[in-house]
């Protein structure tokens, strides 16, 4: 239950009082709630549970991990 | 996928392990404490790759698993009202009750709906107006968000047949409990990566130091397990326990603050009685009494709950850590998926349903 996804947001929309976008998992579009990620934009990753986006996922600490990733396979 | 599929290469998950092996001299019991982690190690066959010293154990990160007996038999009781639509996520309908589960409810007659967000739970009482729609809001701090905002909307929107049953619980007071306990054997901690993205990891360091513990966030796929687990590795043999963030694309120290305001301004603080565990201090959230009507405890009367345990599960001591679930008398015998004796084998989080599911 406390799986989240990512997912990448193709646009947004208003809903009554609420933020909404749509997001494509790897093929998969689905709505999600953007209340709580008020900065986030079309393109931007976002990680996704029960339907609300729960945070916008950082490609500069995403490229840092990848960076340390290909390093260790140097030194092994 | 992109931001996916490189944390699933098998080569860096072989570079990790071999890390790993490398770093190890003593044997470390280090306790993941989400039931989605347990899953996925043991989905992907990652316990039994690392090398003998370090003993995985299994935390109590199972919602639907923690969930207290006596909540599961009022949701049963309020959902087989005629009046009631009771919406749930599809996990809960299979837990076992005193007498039956949701499942057995909907058998009967109740109106039982699977939900995959709570924001459908109020769509439905939006299409019902007649009836009255009750969601079952359990779950970590991951979840709570989303649960917060539901009744946030309902109150807003003037939705006079929403209400919610809460069972809410936090994982702090959860690590706080098990290394409290005199039969405790856990070295270091994985902390749940999603719980960390709402709720950052400040809590967590008070933890780290008092107990000398360490406390690694991590997330959920297989190179973000094992990088998680070699820094645990490290901070253990080199005698240096603090929180680290081994999950920093979506981890923060402070966490999701607009999530953390709206679970402040739907929920307070309480006490919270795990299954199989027992009360744990200021461990979960409630509804705020300024939100009293949307609470469905308040709303229905069912009576008193007399809840009853199987005699067979031991699911508290797998929840703890202290034991697998193949040393269960039950595990593959009276209890399978198909007909659970405790939470730990319905779930999709429970460690009873991954070992009987990826082990036998
Ligand atoms: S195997 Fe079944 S009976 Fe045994 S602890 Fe797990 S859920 Fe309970």
């Amino acid at each position: 239950m406390c799986l989240g996804i990512p997912g990448k947001i193709l646009d947004t929309h208003e809903d009554g009082s609420l933020r909404m976008g749509r997001i494509d998992y790897g093929g998969v579009v689905k709505e999600a709630c953007l209340a709580y990620v008020p900065d986030a934009k079309p393109g931007d990753y976002v990680l996704v549970h029960a339907d609300f986006a729960l945070n916008v996922l950082s490609p500069d600490e995403a490229e840092e991990t990848l960076k340390l990733f290909r390093e260790l396979d140097q030194t092994t | 996928m992109k931001y996916l599929d490189e944390y699933r290469d098998p080569k860096t998950t072989a570079e990790l392990l071999a890390q790993i092996r490398r770093t190890v001299t003593k044997p470390w019991t280090i306790m993941e404490i989400c039931g989605g982690q347990t899953h996925s190690f043991l989905r992907h066959g990652l316990d039994a790759m690392l090398p003998a010293p370090i003993e995985l154990v299994h935390g109590p990160g199972c919602p639907v698993c923690v969930t207290p007996l006596e909540q599961i038999d009022r949701a049963a009781a309020i959902a087989a009202r005629p009046e009631v639509i009771f919406t749930s996520f599809g996990d809960m309908l299979r837990v076992p009750g005193s007498e039956q589960d949701l499942f057995a409810v909907r058998a009967k007659g109740g109106d039982v709906r699977v939900v995959y967000s709570p924001l459908d739970a109020l769509a439905i009482a939006g299409a019902n107006p007649d009836k009255q729609v009750v969601f079952f809001a359990i779950g970590f701090e991951t979840t709570a968000p989303p649960n917060a905002m539901a009744v946030l909307q309902a109150r807003e929107r003037g939705l006079k047949n929403f209400s919610m049953l809460v069972s809410h619980v936090r994982v702090p007071p959860a690590i706080e409990a098990i290394l409290s306990a005199p039969s405790n054997r856990v070295q270091a901690f994985l902390a749940a990566g999603h719980v960390c993205t709402v709720m950052g990891y400040w809590e967590y360091e008070p933890l780290a130091a008092k107990f000398r513990t360490p406390i690694v966030v991590t997330g959920f796929e297989p190179v973000d397990l094992l990088r998680g687990l070699l820094a645990a590795v490290r901070q253990l043999e080199s005698g240096r326990p603090e929180v680290e963030n081994a999950y920093a694309r979506l981890v923060s120290r402070e966490g999701n603050r607009p999530a953390q305001d709206a679970i402040g301004r739907a929920f307070l603080e309480c006490d919270r009685a795990w299954r199989g565990i027992g009360v744990i201090p200021a461990s979960g959230w409630k509804l705020r009494d300024a939100l009293a009507e949307f609470d469905a405890e308040k709303r229905f009367d069912v009576g008193r709950i007399a809840p009853k345990e199987s005699p067979l599960c031991i699911a508290g001591e797998v929840l703890q850590g202290v034991k697998k679930p193949p040393e269960c008398p039950a595990f593959g015998k009276q209890c399978t998926p198909q007909c659970p004796l405790g939470a730990p084998m319905v779930s999709a989080e429970g460690a009873c349903a991954a070992y009987f599911r990826y082990r036998t």
